[in-house]
């Protein structure tokens, strides 16, 4: 059994009269601690596989079955659950919580979870360490730099040790270096058994994914594994 | 989301937009102000009256002249006029009841007074011995009117403080003559500083037998006629028997009116609460007003942070969550509102009180309870469809809408 497995998945978007196929019979199975790259043209429907592998949307047809588990008829409530307790997110432009601070906005996840607040001070103690952002903790996202919020943004979504990762062109909004740095964390967590699922367009970033996903008018192009000896090594 | 979680996170989203909160919070707390001060101005209304009655004696039947309707006791029977008389007859012949305790027949009409030089207009009561006991003044000096019949027309006065103060000053008032209107009186008491009684402050006035106002008036009619019962349970068998005796002594034909004070102080107790209970209905008004702007700003506050409310749903908040935390922050600005609403109007009923201190205004416990309460409510039911609305706000939407 994969930990995801996508079969005959559509998604139809309409407007007015028009209809558009953002993803179009997408069958697909990725097991966990892959690390998966989606690259594709711009409206080829990279973001909306990605948000419904994480629930974040559902298929007008098809199957998709989570640890073996058919999750498309769950109620919004229950995916809510799956996706709190087996899926991070990360987001290109970082979606944090503006009047929160960093240590806060890193406690999302588990003050929704209802983890008491003296178990979510270690915790999160504990993941800004991981992320060098102990000296940070107590300032709003407007007082920290692109890269620290991502890291603020990352925390987060593994604060609750989830299963898999999704992450929407993380460094989209980073400069180069900074982009790096990030793409070495998500690398990190998916080292550590995470899946890690990113959508990017960077070419390099997808060179360095173990399988590289091709998109096309809401289609699977193609499906490339990198053997381990093909990767090219970090810089 | 625990209930500890949902309000701190609450808390700390109404106190991100201090603009917003700060004019929501004035919004409520003048709803709230306005009703803990007009219903304290319209209850210290209503105590002032009640107390004053209360002045009065607590077994007191009151004859007025003239039939009110039948809807029995209404404050037009203390202006109505008078389209048969009283007579001290009836008065005397009321003492013949066997509950009744004492008598004071009353005429009443303004005279000019004056001593050694000195004028004034004052009100003149003409009235019997009984009069100071059933009203439960005092006389300071000397002594009050004679018992005597209430046709007898002795030409003496007792005077009321302010009257004395002003016609002899430091001099002893006793023994002295004074004139009133045509007639030369020898005052024989002077009574003590104000006995509280609505409408009618000893003070100001110059008490005389009442068959001496009569003449001086040339009038044969009493303007009314107070009786005391034994006690509280003759009242009412009282009032019966007193009827009964003026009924039978004008053949039958009842254009008299007996009241007991109770009557009185619980139509007056009634009017006001009315009164009172409809100021605080129009005060409400300005909280239902509250309520919809909390609406308003709580249905802009989702637009805001659709983002933040798409990322909740991502990191697995439930639609309860959502709906819980935005109801709580509803609910808190109102109840900030409410406390702050709740002070300021304790606040202005204290200057109302500073201003006219004979005004007991206090705002009844059962205004504020409610203030405060209909302003939560309004709050929640104002919030709820807010709530709703980013409970159910689509994920994907809320975190691609910048
Ligand atoms: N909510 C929506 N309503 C209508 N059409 C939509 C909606 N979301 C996406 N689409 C359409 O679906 C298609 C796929 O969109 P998607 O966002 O998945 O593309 P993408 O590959 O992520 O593109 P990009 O690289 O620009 O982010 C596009 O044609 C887009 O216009
Ligand atoms: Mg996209």
């Amino acid at each position: 059994m994969a930990q995801i497995e996508l079969e005959g998945i559509e998604r139809i978007f309409r407007l007015g009269d028009s209809e558009v196929h953002a993803l179009n019979d997408v069958s697909l199975r990725i097991e966990a601690g892959e690390y998966v790259a989606v690259m594709g043209p711009s409206g080829s429907g990279k973001s909306t596989l990605l948000n419904l592998l994480g629930l974040l949307d559902r298929p007008n047809s098809g199957h998709y079955r989570l640890e073996g588990r058919d999750v498309t008829t769950l109620s919004a409530d229950e995916q809510a659950a799956v996706r709190s307790a087996r899926i991070g997110f990360v987001f290109q432009s970082f979606h944090l919580v503006p009047r929160l601070t960093a240590a806060e906005n890193v406690a999302l996840p588990l003050m929704l979870a209802g983890v008491p607040a003296a178990e979510r001070g270690v915790r999160v103690e504990r993941a800004l360490k991981d992320f060098g952002l102990e000296s940070r903790a107590h300032h709003r996202p407007d007082e920290l730099s692109g890269g620290q919020r991502q890291r603020v943004a990352i925390a987060r979504a593994t604060i609750m040790r989830p299963a898999m990762l999704l992450a929407d062109e993380p460094t989209g909004n980073l400069d180069r270096a900074t982009g790096q740095e990030v793409t070495a964390l998500l690398e990190a967590l998916n080292a550590a058994g995470t899946t890690l699922i990113v959508v990017t367009h960077d070419p390099a970033m997808g060179a360095r994914a173990r399988r590289r996903l091709l998109m096309e008018d809401g289609a699977i192009r193609q499906d490339v594994r990198n053997t381990p000896a093909a990767a090219p090594n970090p810089p | 989301m625990s209930p500890a979680d949902t309000l701190r996170f609450a808390t700390r989203a109404a106190l991100g937009y201090p603009q917003r909160t700060a004019l929501m919070m004035l919004a409520m707390s003048i709803g709230v102000a306005a009703v803990v001060m007009l219903t304290a101005l319209g209850d210290g209304a209503r105590r002032f009256v009640v107390e004053e009655f209360s002045a009065l004696g607590a077994n007191l039947l009151i004859v007025l002249p003239g039939r009110t309707g039948t809807g029995g006791v209404n404050p037009g029977s203390f202006v109505s006029s008078t389209p048969r008389d009283l007579t001290t007859d009836d008065a005397a012949a009321l003492l013949r009841v066997p509950q009744v305790k004492r008598v004071a027949p009353l005429a009443m009409g303004s005279a000019e007074i004056s001593f050694g030089g000195r004028l004034r207009e004052v009100m003149v009561l003409g009235t019997s011995a009984d009069y100071v006991d059933i009203r439960g003044f005092g006389v300071a000096r000397g002594q009050f009117l004679p018992r005597e019949d209430f046709r007898r027309a002795s030409a003496v006065a007792v005077i009321g403080e302010t009257i004395r103060a002003e016609l002899f000053g430091n001099q002893n008032a006793i023994g002295r003559m004074i004139r009133l209107g045509d007639r030369r009186l020898r005052v024989i008491g002077a009574m003590g500083p104000a006995g509280r009684g609505l409408g009618m402050n000893s003070d100001e006035l110059v008490l005389v037998p009442v068959a001496t106002a009569q003449a001086m008036f040339d009038t044969n009619s009493l303007f009314r006629i107070m009786i005391e019962t034994r006690d509280r349970e003759s009242l009412l068998p009282a009032q019966r028997e007193v009827e009964k005796l003026l009924g039978a002594r004008r053949q039958g034909e009842l254009d008299f009116t007996v009241i007991t004070q109770d009557a009185v102080l619980g139509t007056f107790d009634r009017i006001l609460g009315a009164l009172t209970l409809g100021v605080a209905g129009i005060a409400a008004i300005s909280l239902a007003v509250a309520g919809i702007l909390v609406m308003n700003v709580m249905l802009v506050a989702v637009t805001q942070r659709t983002g933040e409310i798409g990322l909740l749903k991502a990191l697995g908040a439930s639609r309860r969550a959502i709906r819980f935390a935005f109801l709580a922050e509803a609910a808190l600005l109102s109840l900030a509102g409410a406390l702050a609403g709740f002070i300021l109007g304790h606040a202005g009923a204290w200057a109302i009180r500073l201003a006219f201190p004979a005004l007991p205004a206090w705002p009844p416990d059962w205004a504020v309870s409610a203030a405060l309460g209909t302003a939560l409510a309004t709050g929640l039911l104002f919030g709820v469809m807010p709530a709703r609305r980013a409970a159910a706000l689509d994920p994907v939407q809320a975190l691609t809408k910048r």
